[in-house]
This record gives C-alpha cells, sequence and structure tokens, in this order.
C-alpha cells in the first residue's frame, strides 16, 4: 500500500471555516441580539419614554428577575435536560428564608434567642450580630433549594427518571410543600435585619439596580465555567453525545446531578431577590414562571435538543421578552397580546436558526 | 505484509474466555493472542460474539471464565476506565464523538489538559490544540484543531477518533467498523491511519465485515462463529474465500 509522503500536513482539501460561518456569528443567540438591538432602535423612536434613566433601570431590574434562573436551566438544557420545578422553587427558598427570617426575629420562637434580644423599652427587637439572621436566613433558602436540586439529580442520573416527568413531579411537590409550611398564607421577610435584605435585593448602586449587578457577575462567572472548565466541557458533551460523553469516562452522574443543583439553586436565589421587591413570599409566587424562564432561554438559542446555549444567549432572551412587555405598555397596547406575541417569538426564534443551518 | 511485530511477548493473551448471559452462551472457550505491532482482523457474522469479545477486552462486560492477560500482568476491569488505565483504547463504530465540540475537545474529551490558578484548575485550550494538532499531523489528517465536528467529513471523524486512542499512549487498540459508513476515499485513509498504528508499535483489533479491508492491513484473520473461535490464520495462509466460508459455516475450522 503506498504511504503518503513524510511532509508537513497541509491543509489543502479542507477549507478554513469563514469568521461569519464561526462562534456567536452563526449561533441563534447572534441573531436573536441583532433583532434585539433593532426592537431597541425601533422603540426608541416609537416612544420617548424608552430611553429614560427610569425606564432603563426598570428594564434592568424587571428582566433580572427571571434572568438569574435562566442561568441555572440553561446549564440543564444544554445538558439535554429539562427543569420545570423553577417557578414553584422560586417561591419555596423566598418562603422558606422570609419565614426563617422572622422566626429568627421573633423572641419566643425555638432558637431566636442566639440571634435576638429585646431592648430596653421591651418592645423593640435588637439584633445580637447585625447580619447574621440575614445571612442564616438566605443560606436556609438556598440549602432547601440545594436538597431538591440532589433529588432531581438523584432521580434523573441514578435512577434514570425522563427529566420531564421527575421535575413535573416536583413542580407539584414543591408547590405544595410551600402551602404546606406557609398553610397558604404568605410570608414576610420580617425583623431587624429585614432592612438590610431589601437593600440587597431590591437596592441599587449607583442608579444600577442590585439584582442586575448579581446577574452580571453571575453570567461572568457562568460563561467562564462552561468555557473554561472540564465541568463547562463535560456539561455541553453530555448534551451533544451522551454515549459518548460515558464511554470518554465523563462522570455523567455526577455532572448530571450538579447541573440539577445549579438549576435549582439559581432559582432558589432567584426567589429570595424576588421576595424582596415584592416584600413578600406568597404561596402562589412565580406561579408559571418555569415557562417563561424556559421560553426565555430558548429565544436566546439553548437548543432544548441539548448541546447548545449560553449566559449570553439565556440574558439576551430574557432582555427580548422584557423588552417587548414594557414596549407594548408605552405603545399602549393591550398587555394580553403580550402572551402572544412571546409565543410567535419562541417559534420565530427557532425557525430563523432552522432556515439559517440550511442556508450557510 | 510484514509479520515483523509478531514475536516476543504477546499485549494481549486471552485463555479460555467465555461468557454466558443468562442461558445464552455468547462465548465460549475462547483463546487468542495478540502481539506489538500487529494488526488482527476479528471477523464473523452478526451475533458470533465479536463485540462480546470486544467488550470483554474494553472493560464493558466481564467474562464469566476465562482470564485476560494484558502485557504479561492479569487483569480485571470493571468498567472500561479501567482497561483504558492499562493502554487499551476502543475505537466504536459510531465512533463516540460529541458533535457540538471542537476537533481537539474530542480528543480530550474526559482528560482535558488544564493549567492551575490558585484553587481553580482552568482549560489549557492552547496546549489541547496544538498537541491535537500534532497528533492529526501524525496521522496525515487534514484536520483543523478548533474545527467543530459536525462539520467534518467521516474520514476526519475517524481521524479524531483515533488520535484519541493516541493520547495515552495505547498499546493496543481495537476499532469497531471503522470502515462501515464512510466513502471509498475515506476508507484509504482509514487503513492508513491503521499503518501509522502499527509503525508505531501499537497492536491493533480490526473488526470489520469488508473483507477487502482485512487483506488489505491484516497480519492474521481470526474468525468467530457461534460463540467459538474457529481459525486463527496468517492473512498469507488463507484467502477471502476460505475466510466467507469460515463465517458462514460451510467450512467448520480451520
Amino acid at each position: 500500500m503506498a504511504m503518503p509522503l513524510e511532509t508537513p500536513i497541509s491543509f489543502a482539501n479542507v477549507g478554513r471555516i469563514r469568521w461569519w460561518q464561526r462562534g456567536i456569528f452563526a449561533s441563534q443567540t447572534g441573531y436573536v441580539l441583532l433583532a434585539l438591538l433593532g426592537l431597541l432602535i425601533a422603540m426608541h423612536f416609537a416612544s420617548p419614554y424608552f430611553f429614560t434613566q427610569g425606564n432603563m433601570q426598570n428594564v434592568a431590574k424587571n428582566f433580572s428577575f427571571i434572568a438569574i434562573a435562566t442561568l441555572g436551566i440553561t446549564f440543564v438544557i444544554i445538558t439535554g435536560g429539562i427543569d420545570l420545578s423553577v417557578g414553584s422553587m422560586m417561591c419555596f427558598s423566598a418562603m422558606i428564608t422570609s419565614m426563617v427570617m422572622s422566626g429568627l426575629s421573633t423572641p419566643g420562637m425555638p432558637g431566636a434567642s442566639l440571634f435576638v434580644h429585646l431592648a430596653a423599652d421591651g418592645k423593640t427587637v435588637v439584633a445580637n450580630v447585625p447580619g447574621l439572621i440575614l445571612i442564616v436566613s438566605i443560606l436556609a433558602g438556598l440549602v432547601t433549594a440545594l436538597i431538591v436540586g440532589l433529588v432531581n439529580g438523584f432521580c434523573i442520573a441514578v435512577l434514570g427518571l425522563s427529566p420531564f416527568v421527575t421535575t413535573l413531579g416536583m413542580l407539584s411537590i414543591v408547590r405544595g410543600l410551600g402551602y404546606v409550611v406557609s398553610n397558604g398564607r404568605g410570608s414576610f421577610p420580617g425583623g431587624p435585619d429585614a432592612d438590610y435584605f431589601y437593600a440587597l435585593t431590591s437596592g441599587d448602586l449607583f442608579g444600577v439596580p442590585a439584582p442586575f449587578i448579581y446577574l452580571v457577575f453571575l453570567a461572568a462567572v457562568m460563561a467562564i465555567v462552561l468555557h473554561h472548565t472540564s465541568f463547562g466541557r463535560h456539561v455541553f458533551a453530555l448534551g451533544g453525545n451522551e454515549k459518548a460523553a460515558e464511554l470518554t469516562g465523563i462522570p455523567v452522574v455526577r455532572v448530571k446531578i450538579e447541573v440539577y443543583v445549579i438549576c435549582a439553586l439559581a432559582a432558589g436565589l432567584q426567589g429570595i431577590i424576588v421576595s424582596g421587591w415584592l416584600g413578600s413570599a406568597p404561596a402562589n409566587m412565580a406561579t408559571s414562571y418555569e415557562l417563561n424562564v424556559i421560553a426565555a432561554a430558548v429565544i436566546g438559542g439553548a437548543n432544548l435538543a441539548g448541546g447548545v446555549g449560553g449566559p449570553l444567549g439565556a440574558i439576551v432572551g430574557c432582555v427580548l421578552l422584557e423588552v417587548i412587555r414594557n414596549g407594548l405598555v408605552l405603545a399602549q397596547v393591550s398587555s394580553y397580546w403580550q402572551q402572544t406575541l412571546v409565543g410567535v417569538i419562541i417559534i420565530l426564534a427557532v425557525l430563523v436558526d432552522r432556515i439559517r443551518s440550511r442556508i450557510v | 505484509m510484514e509479520t515483523a511485530g509478531a514475536v516476543g511477548q504477546p499485549v494481549l493473551e486471552l485463555t479460555d474466555i467465555g461468557k454466558e448471559f443468562g442461558a445464552i452462551r455468547a462465548l465460549h472457550g475462547v483463546d487468542m493472542q495478540v502481539f506489538p505491532g500487529e494488526v488482527v482482523g476479528l471477523m464473523g457474522d452478526n451475533g458470533a460474539g465479536k463485540s462480546t469479545l470486544v467488550k470483554i477486552i474494553a472493560g464493558n462486560f466481564r467474562p464469566t471464565h476465562g482470564e485476560v492477560r494484558f502485557a504479561g500482568n492479569a487483569v480485571h476491569f470493571y468498567r472500561p476506565i479501567d482497561a483504558r488505565a492499562v493502554g487499551i483504547e476502543v475505537v466504536y463504530q459510531d465512533l463516540a464523538l460529541a458533535d457540538n465540540l471542537t476537533a481537539a475537545a474530542n480528543v480530550f474529551l474526559g482528560r482535558e489538559l488544564k493549567r492551575k490558578f490558585g484553587p481553580f484548575a482552568f482549560l489549557d485550550h492552547n496546549a489541547m490544540a496544538a498537541r491535537a494538532l500534532e497528533l492529526f499531523g501524525e496521522l496525515r489528517s487534514e484536520t483543523r484543531p478548533h474545527d467543530l465536528v459536525k462539520q467534518m467529513s467521516g474520514g476526519q471523524r475517524q481521524a479524531v477518533a483515533i488520535a484519541r486512542t493516541r493520547l495515552s499512549n495505547a498499546r493496543l487498540v481495537m476499532m469497531d467498523e471503522p470502515t462501515a459508513a464512510i466513502s471509498v476515499r475515506q476508507v484509504e485513509q482509514v487503513l492508513s491511519l491503521i499503518h501509522r498504528l502499527k509503525e508505531q508499535g501499537v497492536a491493533v483489533m480490526l473488526i470489520s465485515h469488508r473483507m477487502p479491508d482485512v487483506f488489505a492491513v491484516c497480519d492474521r484473520v481470526v474468525v468467530m462463529r457461534r460463540g467459538e473461535k474457529r481459525a486463527d490464520k496468517s492473512i498469507r495462509d488463507t484467502s477471502p474465500e476460505e475466510v466467507t466460508a469460515l463465517i458462514t459455516g460451510a467450512k467448520e475450522a480451520a
């Protein structure tokens, strides 16, 4: 058999992929980002109020309220899974946080004496260590989310149940538990640390809403984790070809559990932040938010079949949804149209991507 | 075709390997040796026990009885990673590639090169791309490390899957139907990749249905039928007609 000559390798038969055919330029995220910029310009001409500072702050705050959860679910979607329990998780974590916070701040409640004492007037409650209650209660909310995420991950990765069914069940279980612990009533963050809580969740820093700052930070961390760590690479590999991932020795079970835990933690954190803005955690909070969160992720380019997605896409999807909502309000269009339009955009975004991938 | 490598200690030695799945006897009394730098063709009809044998060597299954010796030592594999740890690599029929990742990412999947920054370890993209390019060069494949696998030809995909086996200096590479689904020109490429491995002293086991490929690259052919080894002959002492007869059962054993 003829052997090839021992010359340096040349790429005579293999062309280089052009810059506009790879990376973000060839992704749904890129196209949706372009559409978003177009929409922003159109909004500027349609309404003089759109680019005012107040409205921008409003938009930034509103989309941050689903964007952190969207970052979390993007991990799950990249592995080819789905998490429908996001909305319930938001509510339950928020509820646990505010219940723990008010519980620990009420003298006479179990454990409260460690954290608070009554002031000399016998009425004012004073924290022993300012901020400690806040930390403990937020941790309580996040640990709850962690446990739910572990259960989801265990059922899906170890027991091999379908992600859709498992998390559909979890949606109901967690929402139900929320009603059980609160007896159907809402709970309110209260006590001496409540002011810190509100400052951290619905306050702002130099005019930038706090949730937006958390979002940017978490998105940056997520980008690094996805593209520059082996965990991120395994997440993509799992979505691309699960069998290959298994055969190449990737710890598939562990990675799967981890993504569901990340998703639940993100939802829990999101819920806690939203409850700070609402001023309470009602038992029906964030009902059906899982659909908004999944819609935002999908519009931003995460592929439900797995293997594709990222933080930029998640944020772009959330911004697009919020700008449309905001724009319809400013244009005085009935807000009932919003849902219809969101549905149209989901289908359009996926359709454009399908057409593009056939042409290029 | 030389069998110069077929001297000294066998890299893989199977003794009386048997495997039962419940009442089904998939393999029975298989003895086999593979030497360094040797290309052995493993042939047989569907259900002859080829895949079971490969899966036992690769650590997917444990044999019901018999002994596997690798490089002189008895080995017991519980998972595919155990087999890989001693130097057995498998190129699977569907190649086990993640389409959405780049060639370099696929080569290093599961054993990424990392750089430490304090408590964090980040992927070393440059080192992986450079090493992958080197491996593709060794295999004479025109494959760019940064290209996505989904944009590649069948031959390039094979090169990526084979490059993966070169990472750890494997001593035995098993290839399951590497030429089943690719074009004629790409078959040539894959066969020359097998030659590259042989040149470097790697033992190759080629599982294939395609008689011309086996006769083009193999030094020896092993024929399985009904869970037993029916023939183990140097390629010079046999012919495609004889092998076909052995596979179909027209000739019982040789």
